[in-house]
């Protein structure tokens, strides 16, 4: 097939099938060169930032949200077009009708949606009350099918943060289609796919997938209306830089019109879009000012996303993330880096729009990326600390060199993968409660399987390994069954249908499920087998406190005592995780990683054998316990290289930070020394790292006056906030973490 | 001189040092100083019956886990504390090093100078040679030596061709001076093996480690460098 909005390109066989892989192969060219090309912010991109600037503040002063649309239900076509300066908006688009406004969302369920309106002063409108009296939500659905169990695992908070009650989100669409594509093109292929599927034996799969598809050929046609209320017609493919951007921006605008998922991410454009832009800088249309200006007005209008979200959600995933992941570099399957000049414009926008923590900037890290790429990056982690890195070289060989990151460390290839996202359960509690013999403390719940309280008064480390692991085969099951129906639900009640048309009909499922407090499980253990721990009894029994006496190896300091029993604890879980099948045959992935909620993980937990207190938090995702490193930061590190990718597929996330002069003493050795402290943490098959490059003393001058620091953006958890939205009890946590320091 | 059983003391480690010689290094820091320098931020290190015991083979079995942030550059560095009053073990050390490839740096006050510190040489990349003053008065005031040795051990390292950076703390009213910058400069100059001099700002954080040890700290009236200070020195040092 051919199409005059292609001419210019080389031809593969990406004209004759959905194919954006080979047509970025075919025709992108790599850049190894260095930042010195790059352009500044024109005066229209300061004017507009400017007026950006001045809306963020007005947000901040009315408590984190501007305005909520509570009369209209979001959708692609529910609102009438927004702009922020119609006359001088490159691209435009935007959620509701005015930036910042929120829009409801009810299809995951109603209480969510009446309560996010009401914590705002709001009151969701009887138009939407009624509108919704009749329908079944994601969250009713659920709710149905529960059993006792899941519910008292749920309210013992031993598993939490489910998306029973939201969007489960961490689906990229390959939102890139409709700008190499076309809509029209798309709805084809679909309607040959579903004219397909009856030609076999026709049952529950096949059926629902036929609705599915229906579905999704519809919403692509409200996708077509949406740009039209807008004033484009996006039916064929993009004709130049601008137009590209602008497509991609609709696809991935309707996503989050329709969806209010947890992570709504963008996926891989930054290189797509090169070729775009080579194509008009040589036909003459475009500049390099030209160039950094489209993406820095593209960048801007995600830099404005937003999600309703109630203040219990907020607890779990602080800051008002939408984790709007776009993944950068990486290296090429055939040894070329896919590095373009379009991937240094997107981390630029860090300087032409200043740091800030969306779009969710994650470079694709390579021992083999160009030099120049890697010490541009060090700098602008240096500089504005809002980007993480994952490891390409350990991904690459999985799942291609067109995958990208949902959330913060979830890699799937873009438009041929999704999962199911299944937040996390806690292995700590589960410590406790099996020590207790099925009782939660925190809770006061009997759960589990019911045997004694342990005996004794030293625990005993191979006693308590077999009792933790019939709990964990309990809780793993339910785990799993539980997430089966949260899917099964999420799929008959709020079903993606503008992502899911972005992807190939068949598509691979994985199924995410995670741990919360791997540091604290690993160095209790090790403090049962290496020192002297004395369970505390209450009156009526039950273990509630430890003594713990004697020295033992703690998690964070390249010890293999103790980091094998934590790389050894997650090989557990997958393990015992597989054992019960999936819905839809997704395949069991496992991350460790908690976002922001280790703070809530922690405030759900006894004192644990390590010696944290109750009620204490959790270090976040991978780390090691705060301060408990004792050999510096390439010790800590080095610690959490040993957990193995192939356990923890749904990635493995570790946060560090640093002091500048702990770096180094120019800028130069700080960015040289950052590059090879990257290089040789993912040499040892590391999956992730959040840099920050930062005095703790500044983050608690942040603390004291939140006002001073509107800007200051920090890397978290595989993704960063903006220091001020975090909650109070978020931000003495964040404080509290270990800075690696000269000494 | 240096036998298989040989073991040494060590305070502690630091795993990502990038202050104390080139690249990324692994720093093990020694236990036991003779000196009793005024501006000394390691006081835990002096005694040296105190500290981990550790043979030399269990020291670069550590160091190998970080090769991989080594690159051409980094390697370990051995500080302390003095580590040439224990010269058979960090010979040993530097030996076995060599042995897996791992670039060796000495930080030293270079205060000891005899057979055995020579043989610590023979497996040394680079030393970083601490000078901590320009004149034999202040030595003896402030350090506990005179200055003959460290200039008799910089004369030797030039005759062996071992990279030297040269160090100096800069410590206001003491050697925060254009002529002290002038004579630092001119030792440089007269050492081909010279190719660094740093000049570190005197800091006061220290101040707890002493407190902790019921020691009083001898510059603890004495104000820290500013950063203007410190430029404006170092234009003295590098300018031509």
């Amino acid at each position: 097939m051919q199409h005059k909005n292609w001419n210019g390109f080389k031809t593969g066989v990406w004209q004759d099938e959905i194919n954006v892989r080979d047509f970025i192969q075919t025709n992108y060219k790599a850049y190894e060169g260095d930042a010195t090309f790059l352009a500044g912010a024109t005066q229209r991109t300061k004017g507009m930032m400017k007026k950006l600037e001045s809306l963020f503040a007005l947000e901040r002063q009315f408590g984190g949200v501007l305005d909520i649309d509570t009369a209209t239900v979001s959708s692609l076509t529910s609102y009438s077009p927004g702009y922020i300066d119609k006359e001088n908006e490159i691209i435009v688009g935007m959620q509701t009708n005015r930036p910042l406004k929120r829009g409801v969302n009810p299809f995951g369920g109603m209480r969510m949606a009446r309560q996010a309106c009401e914590a705002y002063g709001y009151k969701l409108s009887n138009k939407v009350e009624e509108e919704f009296k009749f329908r079944t939500t994601h969250n009713d659905g659920v709710f149905r099918a529960y059993t006792d169990e899941m519910r008292a695992a749920r309210k013992c908070h031993v598993i939490t943060g489910l998306p029973d009650a939201y969007g489960r989100g961490r689906i990229i669409g390959d939102y890139r289609r409709v700008a190499l594509y076309g809509v029209d093109k798309l709805i084809e292929e679909k309607k040959k796919d579903k004219a397909r599927l009856a030609e076999n034996a026709f049952n529950t799969d096949e059926i629902r997938l036929d609705e599915e598809l229906y579905q999704q050929i519809a919403f692509l046609g409200y996708m077509k209306e949406m740009a039209a209320m807008y004033g484009f017609d996006i039916s064929e493919p993009a004709s130049n830089a601008r137009e590209a951007i602008q497509w991609t921006y609709f696809a991935y605008l309707g996503a989050i019109k329709e969806q209010n998922g947890a992570a709504m991410s963008l996926g891989r454009t930054s290189t797509f879009f090169d070729i775009y832009i080579e194509r008009d800088i040589a036909n003459g249309t475009l500049t390099e000012e030209g160039a950094q200006e489209l993406m820095d007005d593209f960048v801007m209008k995600l830099r404005i996303a937003r999600h309703l979200r109630t203040p219990e959600y907020n607890e779990l995933f602080g800051g008002d993330p939408m984790w709007i992941t776009e993944a950068v570099g990486g290296m090429g399957e055939d040894g070329r880096t896919l590095v373009t000049k379009n991937s240094y414009r997107m981390l630029n926008t860090l300087y032409t729009l200043g740091s800030s923590p969306e779009p969710n900037l994650t470079v694709l890290w390579s021992t083999a990326l160009p030099e120049n790429f890697k010490k541009f990056c060090a700098k602008v982690s240096a500089d504005t600390d809002s980007i993480q890195y994952e490891n390409d070289d350990v991904m690459r060989p999985i799942y291609g060199d067109d995958y990208a990151i949902a959330c913060c460390v979830s890699a799937m290839k873009v438009g041929k993968q999704m999962q199911f996202f299944g937040a996390r359960c806690n292995l700590a509690k589960l410590l406790l409660i099996a020590i207790n013999g099925g009782y939660d403390t925190t809770s006061g719940m009997h759960i589990g399987p019911q045997m004694p309280v342990l005996e004794g008064d030293k625990l005993d480390y191979n006693t308590v390994m077999e009792r933790y692991e019939i709990y964990l085969s309990w809780l793993c099951r339910l785990y799993v069954n539980t997430m089966n129906i949260i899917h099964y639900m999420h799929d008959k009640y709020a079903y993606e249908k503008t992502q899911m048309a972005l992807h190939d009909t068949y598509v691979d499922r994985f199924m995410a499920f995670g741990i919360a407090g791997l540091s604290v499980v690993a160095d209790s253990l090790s403090a049962i087998k290496y020192a002297n721990v004395a369970p505390i009894k209450d009156e009526n029994g039950f273990v509630t406190d430890f003594n713990t006496t004697g020295d033992f190896p703690k998690f964070g300091n390249d010890d293999d005592r103790v980091d094998l029993i934590a790389k050894d604890m997650t090989h557990r879980v997958i393990t015992e995780l597989r054992k019960t099948p999936t819905y839809r045959k997704a395949v069991h992935t496992l991350s460790v990683l908690t976002i922001t909620s280790n703070v809530m993980y922690g405030k759900h937990t006894g004192a644990t054998p390590d010696g944290r207190k109750a009620a204490a938090p959790f270090a976040p995702g991978a780390n090691p316990m705060h301060n408990r490193e004792e050999n510096g930061a390439l010790a800590s590190l080095n610690s959490v290289a040993k957990l193995s990718y192939d356990d923890c597929r749904d990635g493995i996330s570790n946060t560090f930070s640093i002091t500048p002069e702990a770096l180094g003493r120019t800028e130069e050795e700080r960015i040289n020394n950052l590059v090879t402290i990257l290089d040789g943490y993912f040499a040892k098959k590391a999956h992730h790292i959040n840099v920050n490059v930062l005095n703790r003393e500044t983050l608690m001058k942040a603390y004291e006056d939140p006002e001073a620091y509107p800007n200051l953006t920090i890397r978290v958890s595989g993704y960063a906030v903006n220091f001020h939205k975090l909650s109070r009890e978020q931000q003495r946590e964040v404080i509290s973490r270990t800075f690696h320091e000269t000494v | 001189m240096s036998t298989p059983t040989v073991t040494g003391r060590v305070h502690s480690f630091q795993s990502l040092g990038t202050l104390d010689g080139p690249g990324v290094r692994f720093v093990v820091f020694v236990q036991g100083c003779h000196l009793r320098c005024g501006c000394c931020h390691n006081p835990d290190t002096w005694l040296p019956h105190e500290g981990t015991v550790y043979t030399p083979r269990e020291i670069v079995d550590k160091a190998v886990r970080y090769r991989e942030y080594f690159k051409e550059e980094g390697g370990i560095t051995i500080s302390g504390g003095e580590p040439l009053l224990q010269p058979d073990f960090v010979r040993e050390v530097f030996a076995l090093c060599h042995d897996a490839g791992i670039h060796t740096c000495l930080d030293t006050s270079g205060s000891i100078l005899n057979d055995a510190t020579k043989a610590v040489l023979e497996m040394t990349d680079r030393v970083l040679l601490d000078i901590k003053y320009t004149t034999d008065a202040l030595y003896r005031a402030h350090v506990g030596c005179g200055m003959e040795t460290p200039l008799a051990f910089l004369d030797y390292l030039n005759e062996k061709q071992i990279p030297v950076t040269l160090r100096q703390v800069i410590i206001p009213t003491l050697n925060d001076n254009e002529e002290n910058m002038l004579t630092l400069r001119a030792i440089a100059k007269q050492h081909a093996c010279v190719d660094k001099v740093e000049l570190l700002p005197f800091r006061k954080i220290c101040q707890v480690k002493y407190d902790k040890l019921g020691i009083a700290f001898p510059f603890a009236d004495l104000p820290e460098p500013t950063r203007e200070s410190m430029l404006a020195l170092e234009k003295i040092l590098y300018d031509q």
